[in-house]
């Protein structure tokens, strides 16, 4: 896998690994490496997978890891390309969480999970998509327009959508614009695109990640995590996102692991669970089939896989849909006009920020922040948001039970693979129905871990999920390496075809 | 004598409790690195995470902590090893991140009680009913410009106490009384300067008022940041009037917030307050609960002074001084200090005199506080002990204080350099007392006759004759023998 | 839970949003929906469950009290709409 002996011709189709490898072994400069990506994100603009490019620092960024590079001074991730998800506050960079109502923002500040990565020598090649404050499961809540997922399904050339919030993360790792991409994740975020757009996607465990300057949106779920390509890719990645920060009161201070070394691939003796809730009566064929496969497959490499009940999952969307726009509700109420963002003029302080908070934020957000300020409200507080967190209580205490069986929990990431950009879902709480599988696992602060592993008969991605304990990505990543292996996924998205890349 | 506003249907009585916001005393903010001190050029006390852009977190600060639990403990009240710090959510201009992080249903604080020492030496207890720590806000400026409001936050997440009476108080004197103590405790123990003209300590007091004898209490309004003791008593007074002409009119009392304007001399409703209030408090999810261990409660303890309730217990024991003089002399540290340097080793109540009477007059004259007075404990106590050994008596002292206050000079000193060493010379006295009979021999005549009291006016000329150095128990005595042949 | 159109209105207000009269009735039938919706809520059993507000099993940490932030008006004062003396400027407030 270290080989660079068997480089694919263009730089972009490299893994993370096997360009830091490259890198190291001066087979290509950082200059090299970065001018391949910015040429293909030249041409994907169709895409709309980023709101801001910066093709100019990621000369200046690839220019200061050759020296380091040079100068054997560079860090784990020197010169490696990425995407930042535009959530994250990026010193001098404009700064949107893809809404009106922060146009223009430009942070003086740099968030701790990206000053770490720069300090790794990471290279930004601009800010990717999302949903609008990261509400949402299509990026179509983007005040940038929708993201598109590269994949399209077999014979069919409508555009799909890349999932969300971390859309255009997903789709830019995807199509190979990017080597890697940061998402966040507060329901399934990072998940649900990564699962969309065949990629791996981890959202670590709650207080792995530093929080500060990435734009909150439910500060109880909110967890920032690596989009790659592969397992190893995102085991890179996370160790130098990882840590903890005074800055953050959530953050923990546990030791990084080092996550590649827990990659062995042994899973013999491992426990896996199936939760027996996440089947319901309604569950896709295919999706099924490709558990069981999945399941097999850890079977097959010596783990044991017994079947394990989450009895409060069906609940977990419901409480979900409150904690997390009671939090947004008040999270949200900075954005006021008179710091920062648009402003829209009004005769008094309060028809201002009424004014301006109904122009800047868009219909999802407005609709969150209203079912929030409900839920919180007198009279309301205790039947909504009390008893969310009671409910919240019982769905994390199902899962401490299961861990007390298994080691791991194995589901599908999502109960269907990537929808029509165009087919248009009313109804939000079929929209919200998308978060079923991933919604759980944020409730409890689990590290939870979308892999690619088969394709539906559409020919579209579907990804499963690993679910392990607090803290435990490695065991995590280690049985989802396994999968990987064992999925051996080398499907390509149409993008990739459509744009002469075979 | 009870406190009671006669309206035209009867007697009322008034109902006050107090909301006291105290600044803590710290270097940094309560939930951020920036500087709190005051005064400084707007917005250059501000951090990101004051100015609440995007993705800033609170992290507190310890020393916040501590000052909370020390101002429980000075309350005597329970400390709650765990809280919560909660977000009150509001808009306004001056409160960037749109909620306030303060504590709701877990203070840090729980019930205390604050003995009020009223001015005729008896002693009163009001209950605390909780203390929390929150963020202060920022400062709005209104009369800068004539159609825009001036937002500077420096003061914007500045650590406060909010310390929350029972609604136990009964008359504006209590009030007032309430607020001196608070003040005086909270400066003992360092947690806050109690400054009220800086608005370091802002008071909201809440009124209502009911028939004499009624036992549920009525409607309440809350006069908001009245920023003097003397303005909550005036405050007190006019809420109170207007609540009786409002019930005694058929009208009801709505539940209310109100400013005091003290040019007026009366209170009147706030226009931007007139929205229902709907604070949605929740735990901030950004902060874990607030917890620590009795060791850290007993740290605490350790490090507290000697309390004024204690102190004055103390001076009342060990000094015989009245409940009265006590209370005044243990207002404030410096006082008490002062005033033990003095008494210790001498006569307690002499020196509560002279401290109380003479001292802390002459200070208010000359503008001076007990910390930079020009004469020290260490003069003032030499100068009771000249009284005391007879160098110099009580009139002549009071002179020699004079000169102190003026000079800072040592009494000693002045008492040499003067030539005010008291006469005990029997036969200078006696010639004196002579020369004075002698004048007024037909004043004389009516003593002899039975008339005392002019026996007084004799010790006066001869004090006079004297320049007041005479012994005066002396001069007494020889007058009486010459006069009465006693 | 059905919320009405004045319902709406008062909490469009909290959240400091305008909604358009003719939104409002639209609006309260679709977050009445959500409402209803999270009820299910209600089966579940959750005596003596305490609420839970933290996934993090920590100890809130201590900063030391120390000045180690502010000092930069210009900074803080960057991104501002309206700007006036070092301060940040809104429509007059009438107290």
């Amino acid at each position: 896998m270290e080989s660079t002996s068997s480089l694919p011709a263009d730089l972009t189709d490299l893994t993370l690994v096997q360009a830091r490898s490259g890198l190291e072994q001066g087979t290509f400069s950082p200059t090299e490496l970065v001018q391949a990506h910015l040429d293909r994100l030249e041409k994907a603009d169709a895409l709309n997978a980023f709101i801001t490019k910066t093709p100019d620092l990621a000369l200046a960024q690839a220019e200061r890891a050759e020296k380091r590079l040079r100068d054997r001074t560079h860090g784990p991730l020197e010169g490696i390309p990425l995407g930042i998800k535009d959530l994250f506050c990026t010193e001098g960079v404009e700064t949107t969480a893809a809404s009106r109502i922060l146009k223009g923002f430009i942070p003086p500040y740099e968030s701790t999970v990206t000053d770490k990565l720069f300090q790794a020598g990471a290279v930004m090649l601009g800010k990717t998509n999302l949903d609008e404050f990261a509400m949402g499961s299509s990026n179509k809540t983007s005040a940038a327009g929708p993201c598109l997922n590269p994949w399209r399904r077999a014979g069919d050339d409508e555009a799909l959508v890349p999932g969300g919030s971390s859309g255009g993360s997903a789709s830019a790792v995807s199509a190979r614009l990017v080597l890697g991409a940061t998402g966040t994740d507060t329901g399934g975020s990072i998940r649900q695109p990564a699962a969309f757009c065949g990629i791996v996607g981890l959202k670590p465990t709650y207080g792995r990640c530093s929080r500060w300057g990435i734009v909150a949106f439910a500060s109880s779920l909110d967890q920032a995590g690596p989009m790659t390509r592969t397992v190893h890719d995102a085991a890179v990645m996370l160790r130098a996102m990882a840590g903890h920060d005074p800055r953050d009161s959530t953050s923990a201070p546990v030791e990084v692991p080092n996550y590649e070394a827990a990659l062995t691939g042994d899973i013999r003796g491992l426990r896996v669970g199936l939760p027996r809730e996440y089947r319901p009566d309604g569950l896709d064929p295919e999706m099924a089939a490709l558990w069981d496969k999945g399941a097999q497959m850890l079977r097959d490499a010596g783990a044991e896989v017994v079947e394990v009940s989450l009895p409060h999952t069906r609940y977990a969307l419901a409480t979900y849909y409150i904690v997390a726009p009671a939090e947004a509700s008040s999270n949200l109420a900075r954005y006021d006009g008179v710091r920062y963002g648009l402003r829209v003029e009004g005769a008094s302080l309060d028809e201002m920020y009424c004014k301006t908070r109904a122009a800047g934020f868009g219909s999802e957000v407005r609709r969150r922040i209203l079912i929030g300020t409900y839920a919180l409200s007198a009279g309301y507080y205790d039947a909504y948001y009390l008893k969310a967190q009671r409910v919240r209580a019982r769905i994390a205490d199902d899962f401490r039970q299961a861990f007390r069986d298994v080691d791991v929990l194995l589901t599908p990431t999502t109960p269907t693979a990537a929808f029509g950009l165009n087919e248009t879902i009313d109804d939000p709480i079929t929209m919200y129905l998308n978060d079923v599988f991933t919604v759980p696992t944020s409730l409890a602060g689990l590290p939870g871990l979308s892999i690619p592993v088969g394709l539906s008969s559409k020919g579209l991605p579907i990804g499963l999920q690993l679910i392990g304990r607090h803290f435990d990505e490695e065991t995590v990543l280690n049985a989802g390496l396994v999968l990987e292996r064992a999925a051996a996924f080398t499907h390509r998205p149409a993008f990739l075809t459509d744009t002469g890349e075979a | 004598m009870t406190y009671r506003i006669q309206g035209e249907t009867g007697s009322w009585e008034v109902v006050i409790g107090l909301e006291v916001h105290a600044q803590v005393i710290s270097a940094s903010k309560l939930f951020s690195g920036a500087s709190t001190t005051f005064g400084a050029e707007p917005n250059t006390q501000v951090s990101l995470v004051d100015a609440a852009l995007p993705g800033m977190l609170p992290v507190i600060n310890g020393v916040c902590v501590e000052q909370a639990v020390r101002t429980g403990l000075a309350l005597r009240a329970k400390i709650n090893h765990r809280s919560i710090f909660a977000r009150k959510n509001y808009f306004y201009a001056d409160l960037p991140q749109g909620y306030q992080i303060s504590q709701y249903e877990q203070p840090i604080v729980g019930e205390g009680k604050l003995v009020l020492d009223m001015p005729d030496g008896s002693s009163r207890t009001v209950g605390i009913e909780r203390l929390h720590l929150e963020q202060d806000a920022g400062k709005s400026m209104h009369d800068q410009h004539p159609t825009r409001s001036l937002i500077d936050l420096n003061r914007a997440g500045v650590a406060l106490m909010e310390i929350v009476s029972r609604p136990d108080m009964r008359e504006p004197e209590e009030a007032g009384a309430y607020l001196r103590k608070l003040r005086s405790i909270l400066r003992y123990i360092g947690t806050c300067d109690g400054n009220m003209e800086e608005g370091s300590m802002r008071c909201d007091v809440n009124v209502s008022v009911r028939p004499e004898g009624e036992t549920e209490l009525r409607t309440r309004c809350e006069v908001k940041n009245v920023n003097s003791v003397r303005f909550v008593m005036q405050a007190i007074e006019a809420e109170a009037s207007r609540q009786v002409q409002v019930w005694e009119s058929g009208a009801e009392v709505k539940q209310e917030t109100r400013l005091f304007d003290p040019s007026k001399g009366e209170t009147r409703s706030m226009r931007s307050k007139e929205h229902a209030h709907d604070y949605r408090y929740f735990p901030d999810p950004d902060l874990l609960p607030l917890e620590f261990d009795e060791d850290f409660v007993d740290r605490v303890r350790q490090s507290l002074p000697e309390l004024p309730d204690d102190k004055k217990e103390r001076f009342i024991t060990d000094y015989g001084l009245t409940p009265y003089d006590a209370s005044v002399l243990v207002v404030d540290r410096e006082s008490a200090d002062y005033f033990e340097a003095v008494a210790q080793g001498r006569d307690g109540k002499t020196a509560a005199n002279w401290v109380i009477n003479n001292l802390f007059g002459a200070l208010a004259k000359a503008g001076h506080s007990v910390a930079d007075s020009p004469v020290s404990a260490a003069a003032l106590g030499k100068l009771l002990d000249l009284m005391a050994s007879d160098v110099i008596n009580g009139r002549i002292a009071k002179d020699v204080f004079d000169v102190m206050i003026g000079t800072g000079g040592d009494p000693e000193a002045i008492v040499e350099e003067r030539g005010l060493r008291q006469v005990t010379d029997t036969g200078a006295i006696e010639a004196a007392i002579d020369a004075v009979i002698a004048a007024n021999p037909g004043k004389a005549d009516e003593v002899r006759g039975g008339k005392e009291k002019l026996l007084g006016w004799f010790v006066g000329q001869v004090m006079k004759a004297t320049g007041g150095k005479a012994n005066p128990g002396l001069v007494n005595d020889i007058l009486k023998s010459r006069l009465l042949g006693g | 839970m059905a919320l009405d159109k004045t319902t709406v209105a008062n909490i469009a207000f909290l959240a400091r949003l305008d909604v358009p009269q003719d939104q409002q009735e639209a609006l309260a039938g679709e977050l009445s929906g959500i409402l209803t919706w999270i009820e299910q809520l209600g089966e579940v059993d959750t005596q003596d469950v305490a609420p839970m507000t933290c996934v993090a099993d920590l100890a809130l940490a201590w900063r030391e009290d120390v000045i180690t932030d502010g000092g930069y008006p210009a900074r803080v004062l960057a991104n501002a709409p309206e700007q006036l003396d070092g301060c940040y400027v809104v429509p007059k407030v009438v107290e």
